[in-house]
């Protein structure tokens, strides 16, 4: 149950989930990350590169700081593992399941918080965009690939997420060794 | 009657026929496959795939240098060097003006002739290319980072610099020898009185760690034209060798004037000997005054300086500092083989080359072995010190470079041919023509300790007929073989830029890794640059206007400009605010009289316009950046001299 507490540490060091653009023009594509309480590319430079492409469409700039949920992600990861530690230590099969619950919930409003917010960005364009498409709009996907005018959006878990699951699958590991325990 | 019409008709139809076969024979012959038909296949480098080595062309007369790749002959890039050039404003905006800084004020041209890549251990590295300037004696670098020119050294008390800048083994030195010897320093005299007051003088650029260039030190030497030069490496290193050319000191008509004499000299110097003598004291400083211009990444700019005096050997009073090795028929190239044993003199009017040996310099040395002495220079006994001639191997050999397996290919000018020819043995192994009037070849790394082979380029003078015509003015050229069998295999021919005077070449993979794609924003400290559109302003100083522009794409900032007035002069300071490779964007502005700017991700460049009359004049992006570029345009407001009209800016300001 610790190992499924601190597995959500991981969360820190790598994106949770990455959204690749591709075009002829930009052979390595262009690639944003989205981690747990940042977003980044793959140069400094990148998200500067990927607002000015979307300002020909009207798109809002991506601007880490106007997004609050970076700010206090992070601090609900952190309550989870203290959490995750403590109900470790009461060595309650109960409470093995609420927390296992809990971060189930967590990590389903997440994904559609994500959603939202690509919502948001694919839809609240600017009227006075120098290309208007009657009709489109460019909200990327969660999960798979998308034609947006000449780029091809992928989005995709990135190895954060890989954390993600194995904190679920220590939990309910832990849950079944315990229950095999308690058998006894 | 009849009999001698019916002969004269016979001997006419055997002319033509003879004619016919040598047309069909050296069309055959020009062609170059051979009947070898994967020709095409070696020089056919697929869309979208590199080149396997980046090749650097003098650009002669024009001053710069071009990039291409090989083996496809594609022209990658134009390097401006000692030439204005409009398209990337080199010379033209505020930033690169003090490059052409010299003695002379601003000199907007130069003649650059070899390209030399920056070595360690004999080996070229990739890290800079330095080139010489012919006419108004210059060296100049090149970072092979950015593929910019970063420095430029005038060369003081030396006329035409053409032994110049062939570099030592591990970028220790270049050396600039003095083609027209000249009264130094200079004075007012009668031509007549060459022999009493003219001298030469060979230079050692001294290449700092960061590339940097200072002259260390020149040697006063008899009044001959020094013409090419080499430095040793192995064995030889701490030696380099200059050809010379009219020993006979004449000043006029040197076509004759300089062809007399059987035997001309090669100039032996020991330049770790001059280090000893610096070191010791023993040299004069003389006066000069000579120009040292660097460019910064940071500022990206450039700033002049001059310098007042140089320190000078003179032989008479350094013994064991250089000798002379007569060779004959006024050498051109003095090349020396990748042992460094080997020191080829390229006997120009002879139909020999001629190889000395390094080891029995040596020898001739330690026994004194002279035939006589010029001003404290012992010339050594032609005997003592030749190695072998390679003979009746063609007319007129100029340059000859190496392949690392024993060979050494020697061009040869009058009969346009290259030869292959084996150290040693001095035996002729293959012979090409090439089409027309080489000058000199290149094998990439073929002047230095390890050839890397594989190709040969000619660098040829004259096109002729190879291509479509374009009236009078045709272009020069270069011819592509293969030398990595017995044969010499014409590939492929390309024109070329300008004279391509000579060439180095470098494996790809030595340099492209550490291009740089763009500079960062953060690190610019141009005292102009802005860092963001919100830092966008315009100041007035008396008559001097500055504006404190950017460029993203698709706009300026600011683009709208009120406030200007006939008489000043403007100062469009150009940050590009991008960050991304390949992403630079330009600014002309109507009436201005330099050129355009065109400014690279993260840079900033300064184009001056004075406005002449009062109206309203737009400037725009040149640079085809992105889908709104032709929207990218501004304007500016001029206002007669005496108008009250304030310094207004802005952007994106849709309401009144």
């Amino acid at each position: 149950m610790i190992l499924a507490a601190v597995m959500l540490l991981g969360l820190f060091f790598s994106p949770l989930w990455k959204i690749r653009l591709e075009a002829p023009q930009y052979p390595n594509g262009v690639n944003m990350y989205i981690w747990i309480n940042q977003i980044t590319g793959d140069t400094p430079s990148t998200l500067q590169n990927i607002n000015i492409l979307n300002h020909y469409i009207g798109m809002e700039f991506i601007k880490p700081d106007s997004i609050p949920e970076l700010t206090y992600f992070p601090f609900v990861i952190i309550g989870m593992v203290l959490l995750g530690i403590g109900i470790a230590f009461t060595k309650k099969r109960k409470l093995f399941v609420f927390w296992g619950v809990i971060l189930m919930i967590l990590g389903a409003l997440g994904i559609y918080d994500f959603y939202l917010w690509e919502f948001n960005y694919g839809h609240n364009l600017s009227p006075t965009a120098p290309i208007k498409i009657p009709g489109m709009v460019y909200q990327p996907p969660v999960f798979g690939s998308k034609m947006l005018l000449n780029f091809k959006a992928i989005s995709l878990p990135y190895y954060g997420s890989l954390f993600l699951v194995l904190s679920m699958i220590f939990n309910i590991l832990s849950y079944s060794l315990n229950w095999k325990n308690w058998k006894k | 009657m009849n009999k001698y019409y019916f002969k004269r008709i016979a001997f006419l139809f055997v002319v033509a026929f003879v004619f016919t076969a040598c047309q069909s024979g050296s069309n055959k012959q020009s062609k170059g496959a051979f009947g070898d038909s994967d020709v095409a296949s070696k020089v056919y480098v697929p869309p979208g795939q590199y080149d396997e080595f980046y090749a650097f062309f003098s650009g002669g007369f024009s001053g710069q240098v071009s990039v291409y790749g090989l083996p496809s002959g594609r022209l990658l890039k134009v390097i401006p060097v000692f030439s204005v050039d409009p398209e990337k404003a080199y010379g033209f905006n505020e930033e690169t003006k003090p490059m052409l800084n010299t003695s002379f004020g601003f000199i907007p041209w130069d003649d650059s002739h070899h390209p030399e890549l920056s070595q360690t251990d004999g080996v070229p590295d990739g890290r800079w290319l330095f080139i010489n300037g012919n006419n108004t004696p210059r060296i100049a670098r090149i970072d092979l980072k950015t593929f910019e020119t970063v420095e430029i050294l005038e060369i003081p008390n030396s006329s035409g610099n053409h032994s110049s800048p062939f570099i030592t083994e591990n970028s220790e030195y270049l050396v600039a020898g003095t083609r027209f010897s000249v009264p130094i320093p200079q004075k007012d005299v009668a031509l007549k009185s060459y022999k009493e007051n003219f001298k030469g003088a060979l230079s050692y650029i001294k290449v700092g760690k960061d590339g940097e260039m200072s002259i260390a030190f020149q040697i006063l030497v008899p009044g001959y034209d020094y013409d090419l030069a080499h430095s040793g490496k192995g064995k030889s290193h701490g030696w380099t060798f200059f050809t010379s050319y009219n020993t006979e000191e004449s000043n006029t008509l040197l076509e004759i004037g300089a062809s007399q004499k059987d035997k001309d000299y090669i100039a032996a110097v020991n330049w770790k000997k001059a280090e000893e003598y610096l070191a010791a004291g023993r040299f004069k400083t003389f006066p000069a005054n000579y120009a040292h211009n660097t460019y910064s990444d940071a500022t990206h700019s450039a700033k002049s300086e001059m310098l007042k005096e140089v320190k000078v050997l003179i032989p008479e009073e350094c013994p064991g500092l250089i000798y002379y090795l007569p060779t004959p028929k006024s050498p051109h190239g003095v090349d020396v083989d990748p042992s460094g044993e080997y020191i080829c003199g390229n006997g120009k009017l002879s139909s020999d080359i001629t190889v000395h040996s390094f080891t029995k310099m040596l020898q001739a040395i330690k026994d004194d072995n002279f035939d006589d002495e010029v001003d404290g220079i012992p010339i050594i006994n032609y005997e003592a010190v030749h190695a072998g001639s390679v003979k009746s191997s063609g007319l007129g050999p100029l340059h000859t470079e190496f392949d690392g397996r024993g060979n050494a290919y020697t061009s040869f000018f009058i009969s346009s041919e290259v030869v292959k020819w084996k150290l040693g043995t001095w035996e002729v192994l293959d012979r090409v023509p090439v089409y027309y009037s080489i000058g000199h070849l290149m094998i990439p790394g073929g002047d230095s300790k390890k050839p890397f082979g594989k190709y040969l380029v000619a660098l040829n003078k004259i096109t002729k007929d190879r291509y479509l015509p374009t009236g009078p003015e045709l272009c020069q050229a270069a011819q592509l073989f293969d030398i990595s069998g017995d044969k010499m295999k014409l590939l492929l021919d390309f024109p070329t830029i300008g004279e391509p005077h000579y060439a180095q070449a470098i494996p790809a993979e030595i340099i492209k890794n550490n291009s740089v794609k763009y500079y960062k924003l953060t690190d610019n400290k141009h005292p102009y640059h802005i860092s963001s559109e919100d830092e966008a302003k315009v100041t007035r100083e008396g008559d001097n206007v500055h504006i404190y522009i950017s460029s993203i794409r698709s706009h300026f900032a600011p683009d709208n400009i009120e406030g200007v007035k006939v008489g000043d002069k403007v100062y469009f300071h150009l940050t590009n605010l991008e960050q991304d490779w390949d992403v630079p964007h330009g600014l002309g502005v109507m009436g201005a009289k330099n050129s355009e700017i065109l400014v690279m991700p993260g840079q900033t460049e300064t184009l001056l316009w004075k406005p002449q009359r009062p109206g309203v004049f737009p400037f725009y992006c040149t640079d085809f950046c992105s889908a709104l570029h032709q929207e990218m345009q501004g304007y500016v407001r001029v206002s007669p001299k005496d108008s009250k009209v304030p310094i207004k800016w802005s952007v994106g300001d849709f309401e009144e």
